[in-house]
């Protein structure tokens, strides 16, 4: 800059040039953490999963139907080697994400369609805030609101049914990891309901449709691909959730569909695994990051299939 | 006109009728979630209200010179140990004497903090001149006290589940008519650190691992954030290196945080050997896991600022550099701003990742820097939940409080921030 003034344009040019490429040279530097923090995940996880399939065989882990990591302190002692089977876990989870979708979706996708067809724009102003506001709201929050409040309602409700319900049943953290997910799932819709052209809507209201038969037959059937992509995003949320299962579900690794039941997970598994001593050879602290590959995996793997279904969709009424 | 226009059919009837109650439907369904948010609030709040007070008694303690400092020396440390269970002891039984034998002693003196002897050695240290006086001095109640002052112990209870027994209830209440039971502000609660106790435990060492764990998180996540967005929207050409950091830091966002826990534990502790369990480590996986979310939003600012203002810039000769940060940056920069604090709170409130990395531990101490060793606010309240004392429920829904408080009050800064600084194009 201060270069230019006295006519020394060729000195303080090449000076300048240097400048403005050391600077993109740092930008380039900074926007290459993102890479090289994928990388890290990547290669951590899969570097300690690789031991992991060295002592456990990569089928017994994902075939094993019994998990039981405790490791022996002698060789001789009986159930010397524990049982890493990570199946009773993937049905805890997907056990609770089910619950918690049942709730999540009719909620999401109703308050959705209410707030962007229906709701004046002061409602609107009102509501959406308040929605935002529950997705703000810490998870462990929601933990101890479940474990504290939700469990033990459902569990006297139950035993006045008649029923035997644990007190770390799969139901009270799916319910309360529904509405966590309601609003991530009423944004989404809201923001994919209002891409649907209002011309769509003109014509169904030309043939004599109410509203709600042009929403129900012409907006969202046009909006389904999108709504599909939130509620896959939802679920990926729902699978890597730590905090609610954590303080709300059980840590008995049960292979059930009963609700009522105490489920583990994998995120509950990978917390009780690796807090606490722990020893970076033995297969019970390894087996946290082969668990953890696992559902890295599965959330990246629904996340990448939901962001291309609702691309293409927004591309499809750009 | 025609009759038919002017009468509905009852198939009509039928369709707009179908129409309210989808618009019902909406509105039950917008209802059960803020019903639910409310109730959370009301629950945690009613539960949590409490903890802000605790109970104090009031004992005439004689502050004997034999006692406390047989030798006249007037050494602060001998103070501040001197044995005070006596004399705290011998005070309760000018209220309650029929409490003679051992074990009913060891009973009475159950009534009253563990702390207190702490409390009464830091009393006289400060003013020694004291001792040879007595006075009525007001020291915490323990928890089970405090509870039953509170009214959140149930006095029908069977005994034998009851940790406060009929004998303790009758001498509190002895107490009580003396006037010598008071609530008073729970000081204890904002100025020290986790204890067993639960009248003793308070959230300032959780607070201050918070603070410090953020002031990490933000002197990296700000800077590469709003840096890499610089680049990516202002520098960057549309080619496949472009696109490969793209789809990394969209995905980034989609990692559940637990991993970015594993990652701090596999990379930075095992290794880098950085300190475990430290804001230092805490705040760097932090950092990773408010990254995507700083730089997308920051891109969306960037991408609002019109072409025009680059033009005039490079019009009137500035480089690409000039322009960049003597007028683009710095127009994006509250909205950025903004974009960083909204993430920071997502990161205040954050819990997995941080038990991974060890920040899960009993911590008196208050961490004087981000390398000493610390816990954070959510996973303190994460540690209480699982405490088998009932004294804790009070704090952790006290605990949550002050953490939706320092949410809220982030969020409104983040607001108060777009309001007053961001322009509209």
């Amino acid at each position: 800059m201060s270069g230019s003034r006295d006519f020394t344009l060729r000195r303080s040019n090449r000076r300048n040039q240097i400048k403005e490429y050391g600077i993109q040279a740092v930008l380039i530097a900074c926007s290459f953490v993102a890479i090289f923090t994928t990388i890290g995940i990547v290669a951590s996880l899969a570097f300690e999963a690789f031991h992991f399939f060295k002592k456990i065989p990569l089928t017994e882990f994902i075939f094993g139907l019994e998990w039981s990591p405790q490791t022996a302190l002698r060789s001789d002692q009986v159930g010397a080697s524990g049982k890493f089977g990570v199946l009773p876990l993937l049905s805890g989870t997907l056990l609770i994400s089910f619950i918690a979708m049942c709730v999540a979706t009719p909620l999401g996708i109703l308050s959705a369609v209410y707030l962007a067809e229906f709701a004046k724009p002061k409602t609107r102003n009102l509501i959406k805030p308040m929605l935002e506001l529950l997705a703000g709201i810490p998870t462990v929050v929601y933990g101890f609101f479940a474990a504290l409040v939700v469990a033990p309602i459902i569990r006297s409700m139950g035993s006045g049914a008649g029923f035997q319900i644990s007190s770390e049943s799969a139901l009270a953290a799916g319910l309360v990891m529904g509405i966590m997910l309601v609003p991530f799932i009423s944004s989404l819709s809201d923001d994919v309901l209002n891409a649907v052209p209002q011309a769509l809507r003109d014509a169904s209201y030309g043939m004599g449709a109410t509203e709600t038969e042009t929403i129900t037959k012409v907006v969202l059937p046009a909006a389904t691909p999108g709504i599909i992509g939130s509620l896959l995003l939802a679920i990926s949320r729902a699978i890597g959730e730590t905090m609610i299962v954590v303080m709300a579900a059980g840590l008995a690794a049960n292979l059930t569909a009963n609700p009522f039941e105490a489920v583990t997970t994998m995120t509950v598994q990978i917390v009780t695994l690796l807090t606490g001593d722990q020893e970076f050879d033995s297969a019970k602290t390894l087996a946290a990051f082969a668990i953890a590959l696992f559902l890295l995996v599965l959330t990246l793997g629904l996340n990448i299939v939901a962001l291309r279904i609702v691309n293409k969709y927004k591309k499809k009424y750009a | 006109m025609p009759d038919y226009l002017l009468t509905t059919s009852p198939q009509m009837a039928k369709r707009h009728k179908r129409h309210s109650r989808f618009q019902w439907y909406g509105r039950v369904a917008i209802a059960i979630s803020i019903s639910f948010m409310v109730l959370m609030f009301t629950a945690i709040f009613a539960r949590g209200l409490g903890a802000f007070q605790k109970t104090m008694i009031g004992v005439d303690v004689e502050f004997a010179q034999s006692v406390i400092d047989p030798q006249g020396t007037r050494v602060q440390v001998d103070l501040k140990q001197a044995n005070y269970k006596p004399l705290i002891l011998t005070g309760l039984q000018e209220v309650v004497p029929d409490a003679t034998e051992r074990k009913a002693r060891n009973r009475l003196y159950k009534l009253v903090s563990g702390g207190a002897v702490f409390d009464l050695g830091e009393r006289v240290a400060a003013n020694p001149n004291m001792i040879g006086t007595t006075k009525r001095v007001w020291i915490a109640a323990s928890s089970e006290v405090d509870l039953y002052i509170k009214g959140k112990i149930d006095e029908n209870l069977d005994e034998a589940v009851r940790r406060l027994k009929d004998q303790d209830i009758a001498w509190v209440n002895q107490l009580k008519a003396e006037g010598r039971v008071k609530k008073k502000f729970n000081r204890v609660f904002f100025t020290s650190g986790d204890s067993r106790a639960p009248e003793m435990a308070g959230i300032l060492s959780a607070a201050l691992g918070s603070f410090f764990s953020l002031l990490v998180c933000f002197l990296i996540a700000f800077p590469l954030g709003i840096l890499t967005a610089v680049y990516l929207e202002e520098y960057a050409k549309k080619n496949r290196l472009t696109n490969l950091i793209e789809v990394n830091i969209n995905n980034l966002a989609a990692v559940p945080s637990i991993v970015f826990g594993l990652l701090g534990l596999a990379v930075f502790l095992n290794f880098f050997n950085l300190p475990r369990s430290t804001p230092l480590v805490g705040g760097m996986v932090l950092a990773l896991m408010t990254l995507p979310t700083i730089i997308i939003a920051s891109r969306s600012i960037l991408r609002s600022i019109p072409q025009s203002t680059r033009d005039a810039a490079m019009g009137l000769g500035a480089s690409k550099t000039q322009t960049t940060f003597h007028h683009i940056v710095p127009l994006a920069m509250p909205g950025m701003l903004t974009g960083t604090i909204l993430g920071m709170a997502r990161a205040l409130g954050e819990t997995a990742p941080l038990l991974m990395i060890g920040m899960v531990a009993f911590i008196v101490d208050v961490p004087k820097g981000v390398t000493d060793v610390a816990t954070s606010l959510p996973v303190q309240i994460f540690l209480w939940a699982d405490s088998p004392e009932k004294g804790f429920v009070e704090l952790t829904s006290a605990a949550i409080m002050v953490l939706l408080m320092f949410l809220i009050l982030m969020n409104l800064f983040a607001v108060y921030l777009r309001r007053r600084l961001e322009r509209r194009w």
